[in-house]
């Protein structure tokens, strides 16, 4: 059995994302997926600890979820808990917005 | 709009308050994937060799193919995949999901989707990135709440 004691709360995604060198690493991997802790670690002035203590906060957000390749350990962006956020924060406040958008649309193609 | 450079590999992961035999339904039954991908209904035996298929939902469409690899109810499902809704996605060659269900304590699953040999299907890697996310929030939404996702 597995403890995932975190998946209720969105706070461990919030404070994942607090922190600029977290969102940094966010945007790498963004740019290219499945990097070794040596890659990320090169492109930050910062120790191996540092950047390890880092990506264990990403990975407890599940923000980055990691695949074992051999003998190396690969990092993956993980956005699927930014897109519950989205649908939990930003739908409920735009969607009247949208279904008016919707509405528009609809009514402009029938009359096109 | 910035996109995902297309990967070889990749890797989604959510947690869904839900057993992993509900789970594996979500997954392999189309009344339920009717609900969260894009409408689409599959249809498979989900026996190791069998056609993996996923059909536009009114029928008329093969959206996806491919052939079932591992099948191990209600832990591990493995299949090729090729779009055909594209005709770039289309002209490449079959990729691979796996399915990894990991059951927790407190009745919540971890779901793992890795689409990988995507070597030679750069297009669908590319047009999966932004896919999975979205399928996968919309699943947890409708185990957890019996909605789909508006919109």
């Amino acid at each position: 059995m597995v403890t995932y004691h975190r998946h209720v709360d969105d706070d461990h995604v919030f404070k994942a994302l607090a922190d600029p060198t977290r969102r940094h690493l966010l945007d790498r991997l963004f740019e290219r997926d499945g990097r070794t802790l040596t890659e990320l670690e090169s492109e930050l002035e910062m120790t191996r600890f540092g950047v390890m203590k880092h990506l264990r906060v990403l990975e407890d957000a599940g923000l980055v979820v990691t695949r074992r390749s051999g003998r190396e350990k690969l990092h993956y962006l993980n956005p699927v808990p930014i897109r519950l956020i989205h649908n939990r924060w930003i739908d409920k406040y735009t969607e009247r917005r949208v279904s008016a958008l919707a509405e528009l649309k609809t009514e402009l193609e029938e009359t096109a | 709009m910035t996109t995902m450079t297309a990967q070889t590999t990749q890797v989604y992961s959510v947690f869904i308050r839900a057993t992993p035999e509900q789970i594996w339904d979500a997954i392999t039954k189309p009344e339920f994937t009717a609900k969260y991908f894009y409408g689409s209904l599959v249809d498979s035996t989900f026996e190791p060799g069998a056609p993996f298929l996923s059909y536009s939902p009114d029928r008329s469409q093969l959206w996806v193919d491919g052939v079932v690899e591992e099948a191990v109810r209600p832990r591990r499902l493995s299949h090729t995949w090729r779009a055909l809704y594209d005709e770039e996605t289309a002209a490449e060659e079959h990729s691979r999901v796996t399915w990894e269900i990991e059951p927790g304590d407190g009745g919540v699953s971890k779901l793992t989707v890795v689409h990988d040999r995507l070597e030679g299907a750069p297009k669908t890697a590319a047009n999966v990135a932004g896919g999975w996310m979205y399928i996968l929030s919309g699943m947890k939404t409708l185990l957890e709440t019996g909605e789909p996702l508006a919109g």
